[in-house]
């Protein structure tokens, strides 16, 4: 099989670098580009949509894994579902939903591989009350770089089981997974929507809430300053019961199909500016008034934007990037000064989204740590990258840290500063990558993985 | 790779097959367009007989079909290229289905580069057999079974490359005329038994086939390609492009004077 060099960048669009990219649609196929690496390093990949350049290698090889999705089994009784990891969630939702069986954790698109949900240890509205995705990974089927098939748990090689949950594909190709379903009754979440006035009411809702319901977020109006900032609306739910399920639909495991609507073009960059976006957040608001017990179906309350596919051309050619933090809960002050800079900064986009998370799992460099995670969109400019690097800061004197998955600016120095655990992953990793075979433009620019001895770095 | 398919055994639903009342056969099952129609076929109702050479993927694919809906799926070995084996391959499909064995897809096919072609006439002759001889074989011998069943649908999978000759690809192109006029006789021959028979034309699919080749245009995920193959079976229609705009822009390709068509670098 040969390789294909392609412009790549993540969601965001921002950095592009050329890959050669593999994409095998067989098992013979995988293991070849894994092993002849030729000096060049490699990353997988599955949907593409880390924001940043986590599943990109400038100059490298990326193994593009979106076409390996066959399920391999299910057991009806225990909920576990065994599969090729380019099964999507979206799949999953396709196949499982009409059954009774949802994914234990959906993060904000469904349009991610089971790889990369694992790979980034993503989390979602229930991280609450349930942790991270890696908490209902049951065994994991790695192709390491030097080539050895491991499989893992957390009670059979834990430590390479922690290091690949979260471990942004640097200990290999996750070739297959085994996760536990949860079990649903309906297809639909009742919700009850809660607007609150500002940042000090918003998380004394999250506080008082999150005991009540599963799934909680909140959508934060980030332009609104002074005396209003962080007002927002919360949306907190739970799966409704069978008994419970809305009036007049059929069956509640099959709501009605929507077809998403394409965006058919990048948006000229003067069609979002201060004014556009601040009008659609008052409206935004105003449209979501407090209100109790609303039916949502599944795929709108979990992926509200996934309807509109290739939503990430309404920022334009130049793309942008999605910033994402956790505050620890103490330090919910530096969350309001971030909120402020942003604010004043007028970078931001049109909402932010933020949520209480639970306690952090063991993954080395999970993200989800306990406290507030808050994310922004912001357009690409010129000056964004510095201004972002003075977020960092910001966020760094808090104890917060910033997510991989989203990440495309950050140095170093900062990322080593807010995973303490990055040390242990570089042990691991070395063990089972002692050539360096695997990297991305993310790994080597936040120095997760040191540049090989002797070799060049490849940008 | 082999250490993992031996893992994990499945129950074999050779015996669910003769019970199940439709079924059908799909050739050339580890294509991801022939996985995708073989997937549609099966949330129809058909229990399907998944056929290919490489007999560890197709274990994986009729696996993934059985996981997915719940219909039985099992996996024949089948060489496209090995004519003579073809009328076996036939008896055992009847032999898993029997009466109920209503329709056959054939997905296979193959593409080459074009200049390692005109350099290599047994490679070129290689791209004629699959995509035009082996259907002809093994549809010829599909077919006094459906003539005796008075009806149920026969599909192939043809291209838009076959709607006219082009510098890039005409062998293939070529082989894939043949074919699309070949089912338009079967068509005609088949129509007195009642039987469908329909012409996939597939545009510009992200396939295996066509992964990393310059100057693709309006890609279709081979998942969509599928999904409007088997409604199109459905629908028992004679000539289906997938996606349907393609019968446009091919209209517009055929009416292209020959004069100019042969200056264009295409």
């Amino acid at each position: 099989m040969t390789g294909a060099f392609q412009r790549l960048s993540g969601w965001g669009r921002y950095p592009v670098q050329e890959c050669r990219v593999f994409r095998p649609e067989r098992c013979a196929d995988v293991r070849p580009p894994v092993l002849a690496r030729e000096g060049r390093t490699l990353i997988p990949r599955g949907l593409g949509r880390s924001y940043g350049d986590a599943a990109i290698n400038g100059g490298g090889d990326v193994l593009d894994y979106s076409r390996m999705n066959r399920m391999r089994a299910f057991d009806a009784e225990s909920g576990v579902l065994e599969c090729e990891a380019g099964v999507s969630l979206a799949d999953i939702l396709d196949v499982f939903v009409p059954r009774g069986f949802f994914p234990p954790v959906m993060p904000g698109t469904k349009f991610v591989t089971l790889g990369g949900a694992i790979a980034n240890d993503v989390h979602g509205k229930n991280h609450h009350r349930d942790g991270s995705f890696s908490q209902f990974v049951e065994q994991i089927t790695l192709l390491t770089p030097s080539g050895e098939v491991v499989t893992c748990s957390p009670e059979e090689q834990p430590d390479v089981f922690w290091a690949t949950a979260g471990g942004v594909g640097l200990t290999g190709v996750i070739l297959e997974a085994k996760i536990r379903l949860k079990r649903i009754e309906t297809a639909y979440c009742w919700v009850d929507y809660l607007r609150t006035k500002n940042i000090d009411d918003t998380l004394a809702a999250f506080a008082e809430s999150d005991r009540n319901y599963e799934y909680s977020v909140a959508w934060v109006d980030c332009l609104a300053k002074g005396d209003s900032l962080g007002r927002s609306v919360l949306m907190r739910g739970n799966f409704a019961a069978r008994a419970d399920a809305p009036p007049g639909c059929r069956d509640p495991l099959q709501p009605k199909p929507k077809h998403g609507k394409p965006v058919p073009f990048d948006f000229p960059g003067f069609v979002l500016n201060s004014f556009s976006i601040g009008v659609f957040n008052q409206i935004f608001y105003a449209l979501h008034p407090s209100r109790e017990r609303q039916w949502v179906d599944y795929d709108s309350y979990f992926c509200p934007l996934d309807s509109i596919h290739h939503w990430n051309r309404m920022y334009g050619r130049r793309g942008f990037c999605q910033y994402q933090v956790t505050f620890p809960i103490e330090e919910a002050g530096g969350l309001t000064k971030l909120m402020e800079r942003v604010s004043q900064s007028g970078c931001a986009s049109f909402l932010a989204v933020l949520k209480r998370l639970g306690p952090g799992g063991p993954g080395l460099l999970s993200y989800p740590s306990e406290g507030y995670t808050i994310s922004f969109d912001i357009p690409m400019r010129n000056d964004v990258v510095p201004l972002l690097r003075e977020f960092d800061q910001r966020v760094l004197e808090h104890n917060g840290r910033l997510y991989c998955a989203k990440d495309a600016v950050a140095l170093p120095e900062t990322f080593a500063a807010m995973y303490p655990r990055l040390d242990e992953f570089r042990t691991i990793a070395g063990r089972l990558d002692p050539d360096g075979a695997f990297s991305s433009s993310l790994a080597r620019r936040l120095g997760i993985v040191r540049p090989p001895a002797g070799g060049s770095a490849h940008e | 790779m082999n250490d993992l398919d031996a893992r994990t055994p499945v129950p074999e639903p050779h015996a669910q097959m003769a019970a199940w009342g439709k079924g059908a056969v799909v050739i050339g099952a580890t294509s991801a367009i022939a996985r995708a129609t073989a997937i549609e076929l099966a949330r129809q109702g058909y229990a399907v007989l998944l056929a290919a050479r490489d007999m560890d993927e197709n274990e994986r694919i009729a696996t993934d079909l059985r996981v997915r809906t719940g219909s039985p799926a099992v996996a024949l070995p089948f060489d496209a290229l090995d004519f003579p084996s073809h009328p076996a391959f036939v008896r055992t499909c009847i032999e898993h289905l029997g009466g109920a064995l209503e329709g056959v897809v054939v997905c296979f096919g193959a593409l080459e580069p074009q200049n390692e072609l005109q350099a290599d006439f047994t490679r070129a002759r290689r791209i004629l057999d699959v995509n035009f001889t082996a259907v002809v074989s093994v549809l010829e011998a599909f077919a006094p079974h459906f003539e005796q069943r008075r009806g149920g649908f026969i599909a192939a999978i043809s291209s838009v490359a076959g709607d006219r000759g082009r510098q890039s690809n005409y062998h293939y192109g070529a082989a894939k005329a043949g074919l699309s006029v070949y089912l338009q006789g079967l068509r005609n021959r088949m129509f007195h038994a009642g039987v469908s028979v329909t012409t996939i034309k597939p545009g510009f699919v992200d396939s295996k086939m066509t992964f990393g080749l310059p100057g693709l245009v309006m890609l279709t995920h081979p998942e969509t390609a599928g999904k409007a193959a088997a409604t199109a079976i459905k629908k028992r229609k004679n000539v289906a492009y997938v996606p349907w705009f393609w019968r446009y822009i091919m209209l517009i390709i055929i009416h292209v004077p020959e004069f100019v068509f042969k200056r264009l670098k295409l």
